[in-house]
């Protein structure tokens, strides 16, 4: 692996060397390196591109790294990547892209993941997405997660996009059995005339099911980001989405959230707030010799955290 | 040969009159001085011709009816706001025209009466940006505990909405503790403190006054605070009404035809 590589798997998956567990780094659409455990399969798929991950019920505190990374302009890769978790199983899973173009030509990576989690199996699953390099091509990142969550299973989801990323658009669709539960936490950054999209459609179709989506972003300069929700309580079940924007130079944002109540027993909440850099924060760091700028770079850096 | 002896005569002069003006000034000891500061807004004088001086290693209070200008005038030495007319001179230096940024780094600091939440910054983060990223754990553990909170439970807390007003002021006065400015300005300290002894937080008070070299300005009606400030100004209605020793202006803060204490400016604990 050369300099570039190793850099965009530390940005992606803090990765310094080869990982422990179960693995497979994916570069410019060929699988490079792959290893699997006990308990954990990686089967590269026949008939498309992409894998399926195998955790066998019952896997206790393991961990799956499956990250991409492309380093070609003028290249799409689109991968389905399905995640199967056996019952009452507790992984770890580490995905993420990150694209360095020094071309001018775009570099393109769409993921389509699924997840079946069974019966009370709990996956945390961590997304980061990164973008770099001194050419003029565009580096889009458009992911597509699936999840079906069965009977008491938890999924967290944490989804990072550092910076770099021309183009995005986000999907997230998610149905929900009896008492499962979905934590998802989404940290967005855009720049210059960068645009992002993110939609989340969840059913929470069992009893007791549960939902939050904490979102938190920070859009400078001329970037476009768009929060789209639309959650449905099909059944006595909680629900909540907030998702809170700071909003800098000629940036624009927009928050469109939707919640369904289908169920007199289903409680649904949304909370959205967009604004710039509250005024006093700025002061308050300055009084602590902070220069504008300063501050302004620690409030967001807190802000994403 | 003379000629030389003159020169090093005029140069030693030149030294001796240097060393007697620093002396002099020692001794005076003048920090902050205020002259002619006037402050207005909505048609409204807030702050009339404000004229002060506040001396080095001092312990200074505050005090004076709601509305009078005492946070205005923290504000204003602090450069948060600025003056219409007046200069402010600090340690001989005329800083009328600096920044928040440039009197924070010469040794300004200001605890605010509502301390500001930050979605993300942990207390941690704080006390650090405080110290000028100079602090070790332990002792930012240690200022924690002198203002009654647990290092444990919330040096890794965010500095958030969940936070109640009396822990958030705790936080406040922490990170002007770890600041150790040359002049600190806490605004109403003790508001929303109740619960928690009032020793403790004016032991931080005198913990600092000892520790430090510097003076701290203290806005408060709190009785027992006026009793540990060597002087005490009475500010009302935009005015400096007096301003002078404790034992000079205690007296007629207490005394029964005072407005000021008929008014219940002050609050004995
Ligand atoms: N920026 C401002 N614009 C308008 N009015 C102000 C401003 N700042 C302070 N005031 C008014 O000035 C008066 C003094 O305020 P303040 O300094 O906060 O008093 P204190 O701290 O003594 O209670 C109040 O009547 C307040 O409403
Ligand atoms: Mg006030």
């Amino acid at each position: 692996m050369d300099k570039i590589e190793k850099a965009l798997l530390k940005q992606i998956a803090d990765l310094e060397t080869i990982p422990v567990g179960a693995y497979n780094i994916r570069e410019n659409g060929e699988g490079i390196a792959k290893n699997t455990t006990a308990n954990i399969d990686i089967v590269t798929k026949k008939n498309k591109s992409g894998i399926d991950i195998i955790v066998k019920a019952n896997t206790k505190n393991e961990s799956v790294h499956i990250p991409v990374i492309l380093t070609n302009g003028g290249f799409r890769d689109l991968v389905y990547n399905d995640f199967y978790i056996g019952e009452n199983a507790d992984v770890v899973i580490i995905a993420g892209c990150g694209i360095h173009n020094s071309t001018c030509e775009t570099a393109e990576h769409d993921g389509i993941h699924s997840f079946h989690i069974e019966k009370g199996a709990r996956v945390r699953y961590i997304e980061k997405h990164y973008g770099e390099g001194a050419g003029v091509g565009d580096r889009i990142l458009n992911p597509e997660t699936k999840i079906n969550l069965c009977e008491n299973a938890i999924m967290e989801m944490e989804s990072v996009q550092i910076k770099g990323v021309t183009s995005t658009i986000r999907k997230t669709e998610a149905n929900m059995e009896k008492g499962s539960r979905l934590i998802i936490s989404e940290r967005i950054m855009t720049t210059e005339n960068q645009i992002a999209k993110t939609i989340f459609d969840v059913n929470l179709n069992g009893k007791d099911s549960s939902v939050h989506v904490a979102s938190r972003s920070v859009a400078e300069d001329n970037s476009v980001q768009e929060f789209i929700s639309n959650v449905k309580g099909n059944a006595k079940c909680f629900g909540h989405v907030e998702c809170d924007a700071i909003i800098m130079g000629n940036a624009k944002v927009i928050s469109d959230p939707k919640i369904e109540a289908n169920n007199i027993e289903a409680s649904l909440i949304h909370e959205a707030a967009i604004g710039k850099i509250a005024g006093e924060q700025l002061i308050k760091l300055m009084t602590l010799g902070l220069t504008e700028k300063e501050a302004e770079k620690q409030i967001i850096n807190g802000f994403l955290k | 040969m003379v000629k030389y002896t003159i020169s090093l005569f005029s140069r030693y002069n030149k030294y001796i009159k240097k060393y007697i003006e620093s002396s002099l000034s020692r001794k005076e000891g003048r920090m902050l001085e205020l002259k002619e500061i006037c402050f207005s807004r909505d048609n409204k004088k807030i702050l009339k011709n404000i004229n002060l001086n506040i001396d080095d290693n001092k312990m200074i209070v505050i005090t004076g009816p709601n509305g009078s200008g005492k946070s205005t005038l923290a504000k204003i030495i602090m450069g948060i706001e600025k003056p219409d007319s007046g200069k402010i001179i600090f340690n001989q230096k005329d800083i009328t025209n600096f920044s928040i940024t440039e009197r924070a780094k010469i040794g300004i600091g200001f605890a605010f009466q509502q301390p500001v939440k930050f979605k993300g910054l942990t207390v941690k983060d704080l006390i650090e940006i405080s110290s000028g990223n100079s602090i070790k754990v332990c002792d930012a553990c240690e200022i924690l505990s002198d203002v009654g909170l647990c290092a444990q439970e919330y040096l890794n807390r965010e500095v958030n909405g969940e936070l109640s007003g009396g822990e958030l002021k705790r936080i406040e006065i922490a990170m002007l503790a770890a600041k150790q400015s040359r002049l600190t300005i806490f605004d109403e300290p003790e508001a929303g403190i109740d619960l928690w002894s009032f020793n403790n937080l004016i032991s931080v008070f005198e913990n600092m006054h000892d520790n430090l070299k510097g003076s701290i300005m203290i806005i408060s009606h709190q009785e027992r605070i006026l009793n540990i400030a060597d002087d005490i100004i009475l500010i009302s209605d935009g005015v400096v009404q007096k301003h002078g020793k404790k034992e000079e202006i205690l007296p007629y803060l207490f005394s029964k035809d005072n407005l000021c204490y008929k008014n219940k400016c002050i609050q004995s604990s």
